[in-house]
């Protein structure tokens, strides 16, 4: 056969790695066909709509159903005396604690779920809602993780035994009744020793606010048992299908192969789909009290007020330097409002994610790193809002404790920055606070950053605004802002980390048809990431066929292999190396078959693109489409039919994408308003799959980091009250706030991943926010400002501009 | 319930006549009633345009108008808009900038945008920006949804001229 098309034409033809491929989820998309929980409609689903607390303390003395009862259309009202007998009125929560499904005897929160009210429709069950009659008696309550410390109010009786003392938690010892853990790393001794002894120190406190994923789809499920067959189906907005099923399975008693799961399209998550929900609980058991479907979907205010929150941490820092700016120790404690109940959505064995990364790009000898997690009466949660677990807080953290020190210093922030950067020769790099960092190249990232945005030039410019604004010649100053971001993500190894016990391996299964398609099936689950797109990518360059021809399905439990899901940007560093595994796995048997069609010995063939090919004789080959065919129809010695492969990926180690983040921003001191002027965004995410999609993942995180940074807040008053439970009070930016953003890259590629791939979907969060808070903060920086929290919104921006004597 | 009433309405071109309560959002009629699952809901509170329909020659959000203001009403969705055989350009627009990922805000955003270049047939990136700042959308920023109706536009304005 002769070969008419190029090599080049045959690389080009599989889609594969590195070409921006147009998205396969697309067309159903931009047609209004998407699938997603909402759209589930079954017959005879009944809806389900939350009674909900209206205070953030009290006890429940009792609750009236009767009149909701009576109203027509309404079918059954849960209280926690009805979850009681199935052991369901608490469930564990993803951090060891346990938590109310429906308020057994107290509240703990505003918008806490006290009962679970099923109707024939949606309208019914929220008119049911208001004929729910609950007697409340108020108790104190306690918004301030530091008064709660202090405090003689015990908010969860449930962990303080009967003779006053006080056990231990999931994490070790507890010092008071609402505290929850004290967790450590690092050395503390050496560390105070070397920032006690050191020429230079710089401390700083910062409150890295509570905030909110809020994706523009809210929570929701449909749970349906089929009592005929004793089989229960679950769909729901879940970023982890696999693992809602093993815990269904746990607390409902319902054997694992009779639930099924599935995540159906996903209208984003960023983190608020990771936890276990007591909607979803309450869907399950309205269903098998009912014997008929039971939706529910969380309206947005139920959304911002009970699902997942983020942050919400008050870091402490110390840094010390020599004169000449070498960084020689960092210091760090955390009080960490967790809210009601620990819910935090880590992996079990790190209770405060990975904020152990908080030494940052920096190569620093000594550190310690202790953090306190405390009860409020606030929403559980702690996802990890657009990051790997608490990777945001390290990052803001260290980014601001630089900015501090070069103003300590009184040395250029981006110069501080590359004295103490980590150098490309010492990677693999073992922080002191025990991470070992896979590869990097920090330097020339950062020299390609500042000249592309003329670093110097802009530094002089913002020198003559600052006189001409001194000259009273403008109302505007000027900042530069500066990250420089290390993530850590892709959990993660299975010997230290797990959810519930499952480790954090991932998945993929793949079957080749007769006619050189295939399906691949993966663990973990899009929620707008674009898995169908990319992962087809990776297998297309691994196995040889187009990856239009290679179709992606997760999220369906019956179908899919097991994997820990969809967060942390774990998806392409640990399911994206199944994939290439299995794919080699494909490869291996393709190899045999191939040999055995041209009659040569396996090790004289070689993989080229598309093809096994003879070694020295190009055209000796045969096709993977004409090995795929050959695996049916053949009967070859020593093979068994078919062509399909499963790999179990538990990845070797963490990998580390990192970045270079420049804004400047023109802010109006007189109103607080920020004009972001440029945003130069540098991603290395190691080997680039599809650029488009990268690029999509950089301008969508950076707008969330932008959204954190200057307004974004889920605010509590002292009764707490939410202060920011709708939309017109918790900033979203819309397409007019927003600018446009320059990207850019290089590549480091991970030694340790297949394909060398990092990940990427989070650094621009990560990197973000302190990139755009730097920013404000640097504006103010030459009149005085060392530190102001975020979020900056206008009024405290006004503020700052005010407190420093601007507005005189 | 006796308190419903005869609801006409016309979606995408096709009449269709049911009960509803008054109170009944044109949002849930639709998704529920009439199996048009293509606007979203997202927040209730006319702030986040997931839900964006055109009413009668205006873009609208449908989960804050009650079905019996709508009752009369022509309206149509993103399914209206394209079909699988012959897309929009700005579906197809969409999809060549990347001007989607999770698909949550598409539908609205689409429709909104569809009435935008009817609006103005050649919009600047301002204008553009201030006229989808009604629908908000959490992934992608929003670069490569401007790029998407910049670039339908010029492609309509291209094709119009082509014709004269």
């Amino acid at each position: 056969m002769k070969d008419e098309i190029t090599r080049e034409d045959r690389v080009a033809g599989l889609k594969g790695l590195g070409c921006s491929r147009k998205r396969v989820e697309d067309a159903r998309f931009t047609q209004g066909k998407g699938n997603y929980v909402d759209d589930i409609q079954l017959p005879g689903m009944l809806h389900g709509d939350f009674v909900r607390s209206p205070y953030a303390h009290a006890r429940v003395k009792s609750i009236n159903i009767e009149a909701a009862m009576a109203l027509p259309g309404v079918v059954a009202v849960l209280t926690a005396k009805d979850l009681e007998p199935l052991n369901l009125h608490w469930m564990p929560t993803l951090a060891g604690d346990k938590q109310m499904v429906l308020a057994d005897g107290k509240v703990l929160f505003q918008g806490q779920e006290v009962a679970f009210v099923v109707a024939n429709d949606r309208y019914i069950a929220a008119d049911a809602v208001e004929l729910v009659e609950v007697d409340y008696e108020e108790l104190e309550v306690i918004v301030d993780p530091f008064k709660s410390l202090q405090s003689d109010v015990v908010l969860r009786e449930d962990l303080v035994a009967e003779d006053g003392s006080i056990p231990n938690g999931a994490h070790g010892p507890r010092k008071h009744p609402n505290h929850i853990f004290t967790w450590e790393a690092g050395e503390e001794e050496a560390t105070n020793q070397v920032i006690g002894n050191a020429d230079v120190v710089a401390t700083e406190e910062m409150y890295y606010h509570r905030t909110h994923p809020c994706p523009l789809e809210t929570c929701g499920s449909v749970a349906s048992m089929d009592k005929v067959n004793g089989k229960l189906t679950l769909w729901g907005t879940f970023q982890a299908p696999h693992v809602v099923r093993t815990v269904a399975s746990l607390l409902s008693g319902i054997e694992e192969h009779n639930i099924r799961v599935v995540s159906p399209d996903i209208g984003g998550g960023f983190g608020n789909k990771v936890g276990v929900y007591p909607g979803y609980v309450c869907s399950i058991v309205a269903s098998i009290v009912t014997g008929v479907p039971v939706k529910w979907v969380e309206d947005r205010m139920e959304n911002l007020m009970s699902t997942a929150f983020a942050r919400d941490y008050w870091m402490k820092g110390k840094i010390s330097a020599t004169k000449e700016g070498k960084i020689t120790g960092l210091h760090c404690h955390v009080t960490a409002d967790h809210g009601a109940f620990d819910a935090c959505a880590d992996p079990t064995k790190f209770p405060a994610g990975f904020m152990n990364i908080c030494t940052g790009s920096y190569d620093i000898p000594v550190a310690y790193l202790g953090v306190d997690g405390v009860y409020t009466n606030k929403a559980p949660g702690g996802v990890s809002y657009r990051c790997s677990f608490r990777v945001t807080e390290a990052v803001y953290f260290i980014e601001r404790m630089i900015e501090v020190l070069a103003i300590e210093l009184n040395m250029d922030p981006a110069e501080l920055r590359s004295i103490n950067f980590i150098k490309k020769e010492q990677f693999p790099y073992t922080a002191a606070l025990g991470w070992e960092y896979d590869s990097g190249d920090y330097q020339t990232a950062w020299d390609k950053a500042l000249l592309a945005v003329d670093y110097k030039g802009l530094r002089a410019e913002q020198a003559e605004r600052v006189e001409a604004f001194k000259r009273g010649e403008t109302r505007k100053v000027m900042g530069i802002g500066l990250s420089f971001f290390t993530e850590i993500v892709g959990a993660g190894p299975v010997k230290n980390c797990d959810i519930l016990g499952m480790g954090m391996f991932d998945s993929c299964e793949i079957r080749i048809h007769p006619t050189g398609s295939a399906v691949a099936r993966l663990g973990t689950i899009s929620q707008g990431q674009g898995h169908a797109t990319t992962f087809a990518q990776i297998l297309a360059t691994e196995i040889g066929l187009s990856a239009e021809s290679i179709t992606i399905e997760e999220g369906d439990t019956d179908t899919a292999p097991y994997g820990l899901g969809t967060y942390g940007s774990r998806s392409t560093p640990v399911a994206g190396a199944a994939a290439a595994m299995a794919g080699r796995k494909i490869r291996a048997k393709a190899q045999m078959i191939a040999a055995y069609l041209l009659e040569v010995h396996d090790n004289d063939v070689e993989f080229d693109v598309d093809r096994f090919v003879v070694k020295g004789s190009p055209e000796q080959f045969k096709t993977m489409k004409e090995i795929a065919y050959a695996a049916y129809n053949q009967a070859i010695p020593g093979l068994e039919p078919g062509l399909e492969a499963v790999s179990y990926y538990d990845p070797p180690n963490m990998t580390y994408p990192f970045g270079a983040y420049v804004c400047v921003m023109d802010i109006d001191v007189d109103t607080g308003v920020p004009e972001i002027r440029r945003f130069y965004a540098l991603d290395d995410c190691g080997t680039r799959i599809n650029p488009m999609v990268i690029e999509g993942q950089i301008h969508g995180g950076l707008t969330e980091a932008l959204a954190v940074a200057l307004g974004q807040e889920i605010a509590y008053d002292d009764m707490g009250n939410v202060k920011t439970a709708t939309l017109m009070d918790f900033f979203l930016p819309t397409a007019w706030e927003v600018p446009n953003y320059e990207t850019d890259f290089t590549v480091t590629p991970s030694p340790h991943h297949p394909i060398g791939a990092k990940g990427v979907g989070e650094s621009p969060h990560v990197g973000g926010v302190p990139c755009f808070s730097n920013a404000v903060q640097d504006a103010f920086r030459p009149f005085g400002n060392r530190h102001t929290n975020m979020p900056h919104d206008h009024w405290r921006i006004w503020q700052t501009a005010n407190n420093l004597g601007m507005h005189d | 319930m006796s308190n419903k009433m005869h609801v006409n309405l016309t979606v995408n071109g096709e009449d269709h006549e049911f009960l509803a309560e008054p109170r009944e959002l044109l949002i849930y009629a639709l998704r529920e009633k009439l199996n048009i699952t293509g606007p979203h809901v997202g927040c209730e509170t006319s702030h986040c345009g997931a839900c964006t329909v055109t009413m009668n020659g205006k873009s609208v959000k449908s989960c804050t108008v009650f079905v019996a203001q709508a009752n009369g009403a022509e309206v149509t969705t993103i399914e209206g808009i394209g079909n699988p055989d012959a897309l929009h350009i700005l579906q197809e627009s969409f999809k060549e900038h990347h001007g989607l990922q999770c698909g949550y805000c598409t539908p609205g955003m689409i429709t909104r945008a569809v009435k935008l270049l009817e609006e103005n047939s050649n919009p600047t990136e301002e204008d553009v920006r201030f006229g989808i700042a009604g629908n908000i959308c959490r992934c992608t920023g929003y670069q490569n949804i401007v790029k998407s109706i910049l670039s339908a536009a010029s492609e309509m304005n291209a094709a119009k001229e082509a014709a004269q």
